[in-house]
């Protein structure tokens, strides 16, 4: 494997993945991730949207034969997370049995290590969803 | 405006080969085209191709191949729409035809993907998708795919069973296929028992990582005649579009609709004059069933939740209303991901030209589809083919 892994190339999303920050339009439309124009009505003027993190599970998976760099996690949920403002995010389910996960299950967005890099050092956090704590 | 023609195809077999390099596998399959066709020289290249910088370190394909294969200082240039590659450049090539700049194109689809350790594969075959937004989560490509599998499912009370049948009949058809990787028949047990990829997915509901090579010749009606072609050796490219979708499969309106091929369809059967009845033949994109059924919708094959009906009730056999996967489809023929538009083309040419292998040859074909597609839906090919 190259070693794509430049720092910049992560921190720049530092705000949106640590915090779950997407984007609303002039229209009211709320998107995840952030963008220059806004999917449903086009409008170009786009603010910083800061989502709850509250949601469901729409699908979900559990990754066996992962790509190069999630090998030492395997296996993993991965589940399209359907958020309560609307949008739909794609992210990993943690502190969750597998057998546990069903679709509409209600979870919420918590901080957490996504990878780590041997050689380059970086580690990297993300938001992923567990079981909304009772 | 007048529509081009495919007057020659070439392939080499798909499989793990690991005695042949990238070059030698696209040149092969360049010459058989041009030989096929009665040529010994082009005026331009269009290559399809994925991922030959990850895969082996190689960008720069049209000089590369275009050089080792002789065909002088002409244009040559790699085309990349991740797995749709293949179809996309076949597309390119019509066009170069049909703005009468270019009079004899080739085009040439390949994928090395057996050089690369296996899980840096399934990094490559990722970079397909969003890399910032499902890449970076850990989502193989499969993983994307077996989401769609799930809901589909759910959605509309389908079993992994059923979705089997599509595996089952693209073997059946490579069975038969010598240009097949998986020359053998398999039963939905096979399926069933193969071990889970990515839940719902199993081994048996996807393509697997192979090596391949595949060519047509483009080139107008006028020259070909010109050149002495003889009429049934000529299939026209009767009408073709693509169309693109969000990458990210999060951000999908509708995860069970294949929007891109909708809309690529529509305006190719427009051009070509003809609806999806008038089709004989489907070869569409099983890199995982659950695609197959969703490709079989979005042509208009099957009314919406309904494309695994088709599979299920046999249907897409050979001898149903809608074969599919004639020659093994993705599944069984193999899945070379930048070569596979092309192989698709290269074997839509031979159904027309009455000169599919015995067993597979479809009864009186006159028009046939492809269907290609590149990442989960994002950007999709679809030509369909006309015996002149
Ligand atoms: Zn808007």
């Amino acid at each position: 494997m190259g070693r794509p892994m430049q720092v910049a190339r992560h921190w720049r999303h530092f705000r949106e993945k640590y915090a779950l920050i997407g984007g609303k339009c002039e229209n009211g439309h709320v998107f995840f991730p952030k963008r220059p124009v806004c999917p449903v009505c086009g409008s170009r003027n786009v603010e910083e949207y800061q989502f709850s993190g509250k949601g469901k599970v729409v699908s979900w998976t559990i990754v066996r034969n992962p790509p190069s760099g999630f090998e030492y996690y395997k296996p993993y949920p991965l589940a399209l997370v359907e958020l309560e403002e609307g949008p739909v995010v794609l992210a990993q389910l943690t502190d969750v049995d597998p057998e546990e996960i069903h679709e509409g299950m209600e979870v919420e967005m918590v901080t957490r290590k996504v990878r780590e890099f041997g050689e380059d050092g970086i580690i990297l956090y993300s938001y992923k969803f567990r079981p909304v704590l009772k | 405006m007048e529509k081009p023609v495919i007057i020659g195809v070439g392939m080499v077999p798909v499989g793990e080969h690991w005695r042949i390099s990238l070059r030698d596998m696209a040149t092969e399959a360049l010459l058989n085209a041009m030989d096929d066709a009665g040529i010994d020289k082009v005026d331009s290249l269009y290559v399809g191709n994925m991922a030959s910088g990850s895969f082996i370190e190689q960008e720069n394909l049209g000089a590369l191949i275009a050089d080792w294969a002789g065909l002088g200082n002409i244009p040559a240039v790699k085309i990349e729409a991740a797995c749709g590659s293949g179809g996309a450049a076949v597309q390119e090539g019509a066009k170069a035809v049909m703005s009468g700049l270019e009079d004899v194109v080739a085009v040439v689809g390949v994928e090395k993907m057996t050089d690369a350790w296996p899980t840096d594969a399934t990094r490559y075959l990722g970079y397909a998708a969003d890399a910032e937004y499902e890449l970076f989560h850990g989502a193989s490509f499969v993983a994307l795919n077996a989401l769609v599998m799930r809901l589909y499912m759910k959605t509309y009370g389908y079993t992994e069973e059923d979705l089997a049948h599509f595996s089952v009949n693209a073997h059946r058809n490579g069975a038969r296929n010598p240009y097949a990787m998986f020359k053998r028949e398999i039963t939905v047990d096979t399926v069933l028992k193969s071990p889970y990829v990515a839940d719902p997915i199993k081994l048996f509901d996807a393509a697997p990582m192979c090596d391949g090579a595949a060519a047509v010749i483009i080139t107008s009606k006028e020259k070909a005649k010109e050149l002495g072609v003889p009429k049934d050796k000529m299939v026209e490219l009767a009408g073709f579009w693509r169309a693109i979708d969000t990458v990210n499969l999060a951000n999908r309106e509708d995860f069970l609709t294949l929007k891109a091929a909708k809309v690529a369809a529509e305006k190719a059967y427009k051009m070509a004059g003809v609806t999806p009845k008038d089709i004989d033949f489907f070869e569409v994109h099983d890199a995982f069933t659950v695609m197959a059924a969703l490709s079989l919708e979005a042509l208009g094959v099957a009314e919406k939740g309904k494309g695994a009906i088709l599979a299920k009730e046999g249907q897409i056999a050979i001898d149903g209303d809608y074969p599919i996967q004639t020659m093994g489809g993705l599944k069984s023929r193999g899945h070379p991901v930048g070569a596979t538009g092309v192989y698709q083309t290269v074997e839509a040419a031979l159904q027309l030209r009455g000169e599919a292998p015995e067993g597979i040859q479809v009864p009186d074909a006159e028009v046939g589809l492809t269907q290609n597609i590149g990442g989960t839906g994002s950007n999709i090919t679809v030509n369909i083919l006309r015996r002149v």
